[in-house]
């Protein structure tokens, strides 16, 4: 059974819980513009993503109930829990768009990349509150971090999803950087990491390299992301200051849109919406982002804070990474925006870290 | 108290040094969002309402299936196709009863193309008709102006030049289905893909690559000029090991009996021939089968979409015994003098097992025995072996399992032990049933390829992989993929054992139940079978009277030359009416052995003018 202390019901993270709901009641409306046609006023979507929701804030309230330096005990044991979900994929996986990332479990599917993110930044939180802060970090103790970081990107690089594997990487430095990476590193690390691009280059697939190329020149791949950037580009622009309305995007024409209602769903929102919705929406997420950042200095101990900043900084990346790319900024690499895409795993991961955030905002006061 | 226990200064500064970051970052991306949404957005919202560039796929055209010598086995040939995109059209459903019209379509014909414009994207192309003939792509040319959204489209379709000849080996195509969209990303509603046997089995080689084209059209849909183009990529062509002329004889040797024929070449595991049938025209299936003929497939008394040559599991009767007979040489069980008596029957426990000769063959050796089959003698051999050393041997000859041969589905047959036994049924195994199995009755059963792998082990005491494709070339003739031939296993057998079985099957041929295999210039090898579908009161029952499907199977295996083997044969004769396997199916053997050593003398005269 769960205690819930009384004194815990008295602090409850009520502006991170009602930023989450707003954006995620911003995505349920996008979501039904992006899926509905004429003749269905309710998309089946909808209402999984709803369901999902549901599921979502039941993950949360568990994610809040357990201290999470109790929780901190098994920060190990989730993490290797999550890479053999991840070491599954590819032996029981099902695939979808040409890569295996699903985990088949009876009546829905699972995607541990997206609860990976989450596990990454436990176990690195665990792994480093205790060398945090100190004025010269030992480049030791990076060792095992590198090594916690590099597993499960490798793993995700594989089936393949690039984007989660970036997005994954990008909020385990963000955490490693408020751990007090010497910022010396971080300029020697630009410095090796630069050259090893063009290998890297190699190592992806072909299709990951065209929408690479097709960013810097959209003429190379008229067929693929190429006209699919385009097309995201001038659904978005054509919003303009307030947008053509909602439910009147000219969705006929953004139906080529491959992923309309996930990895694209910024560029349906914004074209209904125009700028004031989409700066409408930034401010939301940067609320919650500066939360998280306050919730994370505010912490009551180094774990707390690394744990606050790592989800924060997950959260922050994915989201800024996705409109850019919509918008035309990066390339295509395939994420999903946060709170708003449809997708159950992703769903119920957000609302796990969100739940652990609000864990370490609220014990700030119990001992 | 609270203070005391708090984060590390420094790890505060990085988090404030991190927000105003974020702060940055989400005002860099609104500025970019400026630009797009108020600087350019009457720009794009422009774009947005003059948006009609099309995407449109330019199907890759499907690979070819050559035989041995170059003959094209499969083809793709153009064909006309009508398309609609709904959203030009002015008025959906008068245009598309318009349209039934001029294609001669039924009601339900227009109904089901509307149907399939509901819950899709009215801007996607939707597939009217395929392959439409002459007279109806000339109706669409000329009535153009009254079918807005309408257009013809160019597709390679696929074209099987032998009809249901090799049907089952080359099997056939179809329109993708929604549960295959759904596992394979490469496939779009009304794509083309591999629904049976090589066309299935070789579905990633055979699909080639789509390309695609950036179509600018008019407010009617009308296309105004390709943008931009990326050329489909062809599928590669698949080289098969059959010979198509031996192909055709085995077709005609078999003629109207249901049943299969599987030639291979034991040297290297080659398919040469591979007949089922009855069978069916794979043309059919191109551009989709109509429903009043796939009923007759699917419901036919015969079952012609059966692959009988890999699918069908059949008793193999007393072609079985090459593998007693091999079992017992080698385990010492009998020697070559060992003699065993054959009254006509065995008794064992309360049950008479009967061998088909009713008065006996009298005394036999193994020779004798596989020479004129003797029950008696194998029954014994059955005894003395027990069932784990005989499904041993099957297996070793590759029976049990299936062969690995890629040309779809493929059956594995029956090799029961104690074990299987035990599985299956839950119940231990009984000794009676081992003198069943014993003369390849009972649970015992294998495929016509199998029996054919069996005959190809015996002639050289080596088995390969069945290898039906040699080699996978691309459209310029360069080679994708050799197939190289396979060795599956040594048989565990002394050669003196295997000479010893070789040599009464050679007579089995020249003086036994095998003669109407004879060749006047090779020695042939062989063994027959005739493995009873059902027993009534354990007596064989003439097989004028009995139903067509209750009539015993004939079998024949062989291999020839005997010194020298360069093809292994199984025949397999489904419910005979004329007699067991040394009267109906050593027959067809001898035309499929006959015609392979013809073609063998033409194509190398010299080489083999001696012969």
């Amino acid at each position: 059974m769960l205690r819930i202390d009384r004194r815990l019901i008295a602090h409850i993270e009520w502006p991170l819980l009602v930023l989450a709901l707003m954006v995620s009641a911003v995505g349920l409306i996008t979501i039904l513009s992006a899926t509905h046609h004429s003749a269905r006023l309710l998309s089946p979507y909808v209402l999984r993503q709803a369901s999902f929701m549901g599921l979502a804030l039941i993950v949360m309230v568990v994610a809040i109930s357990v201290d999470y330096r109790s929780l901190n005990r098994y920060a190990y044991a989730l993490y290797a829990a999550v890479v053999g979900g991840l070491l599954l994929v590819p032996f029981i996986g099902v695939s979808g768009g040409g890569a295996r990332r699903w985990l088949n479990l009876g009546p829905f599917g699972l995607q541990p990349s997206e609860f990976m993110k989450i596990a990454l930044i436990v176990a690195l939180a665990h792994q480093l509150h205790r060398v945090a802060g100190e004025r010269r970090m030992p480049l030791r103790s990076l060792i095992i971090p590198v090594m916690l970081i590099s597993l499960p990107a490798g793993l995700i690089l594989k089936q393949p999803d690039l984007g989660s594997a970036i997005a994954l990487a990008m909020g385990a430095l963000t955490l490693l950087i408020i751990a007090g990476l010497p910022m010396r590193l971080l300029v020697i690390g630009a410095l090796v990491v630069g050259p090893l691009l063009p290998y890297a280059w190699h190592h992806l697939k072909p299709y990951q390299q065209r929408r690479l190329t097709s960013f810097v020149d959209p003429e190379a791949d008229p067929l693929g992301s190429g006209y699919h950037v385009l097309q995201s580009q001038i659904a978005i622009g054509s919003g303009q200051l307030y947008g053509k309305g909602y439910l009147r995007g000219t969705q006929n024409k953004l139906n080529f849109l491959p992923e309309q209602h996930t990895d694209f769903i910024f560029s349906v929102y914004a074209e209904e919406w125009g700028f004031a919705g989409a700066a409408a929406l930034l401010l939301l997420y940067l609320a919650l982002v500066l939360r998280g950042a306050y919730i994370a200095s505010r912490a009551r101990d180094n774990l707390g804070a690394l744990l606050a900043a790592g989800l924060t900084g997950t959260i922050f990346w994915q989201m800024v990474i996705n409109i850019s790319m919509t918008s035309g900024v990066v390339p295509v690499v395939g994420i999903t925006l946060p709170f708003l895409s449809y997708g159950g795993s992703s769903m119920l991961a957000l609302f796990a870290a969100i739940g652990l955030l609000m864990n370490v905002s609220m014990r700030r006061y119990t001992f | 108290m609270f203070g005391t226990h708090e984060s590390s200064p420094l790890v505060r500064r990085r988090i404030a040094l991190c927000s105003a970051f974020a702060v940055a970052g989400v005002l860099l991306v609104a500025l970019r969002l400026w630009d797009l949404q108020v600087m350019r957005g009457e720009e794009m919202a422009g774009l947005s309402e003059n948006n009609r560039v099309r995407l449109r796929r330019v199907p890759a055209t499907r690979g070819r299936v050559l035989d041995r010598n170059g003959k094209v086995l499969i083809d793709s040939q153009a064909s006309f196709d009508a398309v609609l995109v709904p959203e030009d059209a002015r008025d959906l459903p008068s245009t598309v009863e318009l349209l039934a019209q001029f294609l001669h379509q039924s009601a339900g014909d227009t109904q089901a193309i509307l149907d399939r414009t509901a819950g899709r994207p009215p801007f996607q192309e939707v597939l009217v008709k395929r392959n439409l003939d002459f007279d109806e792509v000339a109706a669409l040319e000329t009535h153009q102006l009254e079918l807005p959204g309408v257009s013809l489209r160019i597709t390679p379709s696929r074209s099987y030049p032998y009809g249901p000849k090799l049907a089952h080996v080359l099997g056939y195509v179809g329109e993708v289905t929604q549960d295959e969209l759904d596992r394979d990303r490469h496939y779009r509603s009304g794509d083309v893909i591999g629904k049976a046997g090589l066309e299935k089995a070789w579905e990633p080689y055979l699909r080639g690559v789509h390309g695609g084209q950036q179509v600018e059209v008019d407010a009617l849909g009308r296309e105004l000029r390709v943008l931009d183009e990326e050329e489909a990529l062809p599928g590669d062509t698949l080289v098969l090991s059959i010979d198509f002329d031996l192909q055709e004889a085995a077709e005609a040797a078999l003629g109207d009996e249901a049943g299969a024929i599987v030639a291979l070449d034991p040297r290297n595991g080659d398919v040469l021939a591979m007949v089922s049938r009855p069978a069916f025209d794979p043309n059919e299936f191109t551009g989709g089968i109509k429903p009043e003929l796939w009923r007759e497939l699917t419901q036919h008394e015969r079952h012609p979409l059966n692959a009988r040559a890999t699918q069908g599991q059949y008793p193999p009767g007393s072609t079985f015994k090459i593998i007693m007979a091999t079992a017992a040489l080698q385990e010492g069980i009998v020697n070559p003098f060992t003699r065993i008596h054959c009254s006509g029957h065995l008794p064992f426990g309360n049950h008479d097992f009967r061998c088909w000769k009713k008065g006996g063959h009298g005394s036999m050796n193994v020779h004798d025995a596989l020479v004129n089959s003797c029950d008696v003698f194998f029954y014994n051999m059955g005894q003395r072996l027990g069932i784990d050393t005989i499904a041993r041997y099957a297996r070793a000859f590759g029976l049990g399992a299936p062969t690995g041969i890629e040309v779809g589905a493929e059956r594995s047959g029956v090799i029961p032990d104690s074990a299987w036994k035990k599985r299956v049924f839950k119940q231990p195994w009984f000794a009676g049933e081992t003198l069943s199995a014993a003369i390849g009755q009972g649970y015992v059963t294998a495929t016509p390829l199998q029996m054919a792998e069996a005959a190809a082990t015996i002639a050289t005491g080596r088995r390969f992989k069945p290898r039906l494709v040699q080699r996978i070339e691309a459209i310029d003739g360069s080679l994708v993929k050799a197939i190289n031939p396979e060795t599956v296993m040594t048989l565990p057998v002394r050669q003196t054992a295997l000479k010893q079985v070789q040599d009464a099957l050679v007579d089995v041929v020249a003086r036994g139940t095998g003669k109407k295999a004879a060749l006047p210039n090779v020695t042939v090898a062989g063994k027959t079978g005739t493995s009873q579908v059902v027993t009534l009161g354990k007596e064989r029952i003439p097989a004028a009277k009995l139903k067509w499907n209750q009539r015993d199977h004939a079998w024949f295996v062989a291999y020839a030359p005997a010194d020298d083997p360069a093809i292994a044969v199984a025949t397999l004769v489904e419910h005979a009416s004329g007699g067991g396997g040394g009267a109906v199916a050593a027959p067809i053997a001898r035309q499929v052995l006959q015609t392979f050593f013809r073609l063998r003398e033409e194509r190398e005269p010299k080489r083999y003018a001696q012969n």
